[in-house]
């Protein structure tokens, strides 16, 4: 895949430079293991087979980060008994990538049963990474027991309330966001009410034309309500974001890649590093899917992301271990 | 004898050893359910009936770890992560529906009706 003619912005309907349907045509070689970067007002595809021969710089854009999730230390059943084997085989790809990420995003579920060893081990491991920083979220599984204190103490320097924050990198505003606590029954995730007031004064001040990515553990859309893969307040949260031009939302939690783009937001959830779950409704409950030993690699994966200054959509690529 | 003689022998037994009429021997009710599996992500049977006084165990038969926490805002009972085959134990001993939930997979939800 070059630069083919079909590559070039062809409907430039909403005249930010963004061709929708090339965006999203990219996205489906995505899956086959092609990065999409944005250069120059032109979406450019390049296999991943032809990385090596290309211009790193030229192909990395201005901001590359890399998106892990879900990494689950502790779990030792059957549908993955190595979570550290594929967790390290993640670092490897990551080092592998022809652009080193400038730092990582992990959408939380970092340990399984929130016990301190385990969040040892993902420390030791990650510390294997090209990337050195690490911004985190927790997922449901890091709060156990103590209503996230020990996740606090552990990732909370900076953060609020139950670890909320957000930072800039790039001119690129991140905001990290907990949906994981205060949980009620038959509900699904919750923001809550101080979160969605600490977001709404965040972006105040910001300009429209700044992307904004923000990070939260479970989806802030409904992705399937029924196994609790959704965000009860998420719209109120996404209506403080209308202004912005680029928005992308990146979640984890339900074990699998999934995109939606409504609009200026772009949303898109990475696989997990330690097990598979069933797609929506193909299963009777979203626990552990056991596939053949020699599939599991194929269905757990890392999200790469690149930016280039002035050009609006983030390039959101997904890569399996194998 | 003939086989309803048998029969008729080991119920008057039975009434003997009940210390009653046959008719009791006949009627004992089954030992009550006190105990609620977790499976699946879900809780069997959803809803439990006990009387006052008893202790109910839920055992989680799952490949993934899951709460026992009751919904109303006392948090009367709630228990601590339970991974594959551990177990929370609580002992009702007021009257009243409670209705429960896992506070991992808040879809999960059961009942415990005490009577």
């Amino acid at each position: 895949m070059g630069e083919k003619p079909k590559d070039q912005i062809l409907h430039d309907h909403n005249n930010d430079g963004v061709d929708r349907r090339g965006f999203l045509k990219c996205m489906a070689w995505a899956g086959t293991g092609a990065l999409c970067v944005m250069q120059g007002g032109v979406l450019k595809s390049y296999s991943m087979s032809r990385i090596k021969e290309l211009d790193a710089k030229k192909m990395a854009g201005e901001l590359s980060f890399v998106q892990i999730s879900d990494s689950h230390m502790g779990f030792n059943k059957p549908a993955n008994p190595d979570v550290a084997g594929t967790l390290k085989a993640a670092i490897d790809k990551i080092n592998g990538l022809a652009a080193p990420p400038e730092f990582m995003l992990h959408t939380g579920d970092i340990s399984h049963l929130s016990k301190p060893e385990e969040f040892d081990t993902v420390e030791q491991i990650l510390k294997g990474a090209s990337a050195k920083d690490v911004f985190y979220v927790p997922g449901e599984h890091d709060v156990l027991n103590d209503d996230g204190q020990q996740y606090r103490e552990r990732y909370g320097k900076g953060t609020k309330g139950a670890g909320w924050y957000s930072f800039d990198k790039k001119g690129v505003h991140f905001i990290g966001l907990v949906n994981v606590l205060n949980l009620k029954a038959g509900g699904l995730g919750t923001l809550g009410h101080e979160q969605l007031e600490w977001m709404e004064d965040d972006v105040a001040h910001l300009k429209s034309s700044t992307p904004i990515v923000v990070f939260a553990h479970i989806p802030l859309w409904s992705v399937y309500p029924e196994w609790g893969w959704g965000t009860e307040d998420s719209a109120q949260a996404l209506a403080y974001l209308k202004k912005f031009g680029s928005v992308t939302v990146l979640n984890g939690h339900i074990h699998q890649t999934m995109q939606k783009i409504e609009g200026n937001v772009t949303f898109h959830t990475a696989a997990s590093t330690s097990f598979p779950q069933p797609q929506p409704g193909k299963a009777d409950s979203p626990g552990p899917m056991k596939v053949p030993a020699d599939q599991l690699r194929s269905l757990l994966g890392i999200t790469d992301v690149n930016y280039v200054r002035g050009q609006h959509a983030l390039a959101v690529v997904d890569s399996t271990l194998g | 004898m003939s086989i309803f003689g048998w029969a008729a022998l080991v119920m008057i037994a039975l009434g003997l050893l009940f210390n009653g009429s046959p008719e009791i021997a006949a009627n004992t009710p089954p030992p009550a359910i006190t105990e609620v599996k977790i499976d699946n992500f879900s809780f069997t049977p959803v809803t439990l009936t006990v009387t006052a006084g008893t202790t109910v165990t839920w055992t989680n038969r799952d490949d993934i770890p899951h709460t026992v926490v009751s919904a109303d805002d006392a948090k009367t009972f709630k228990s601590k992560v339970m991974d594959t085959d551990e177990k929370f134990s609580f002992t009702f001993t007021k009257a009243g529906t409670y209705t429960y939930f896992c506070s991992v997979h808040p879809k999960m939800t059961g009942t415990v009706v005490v009577k």
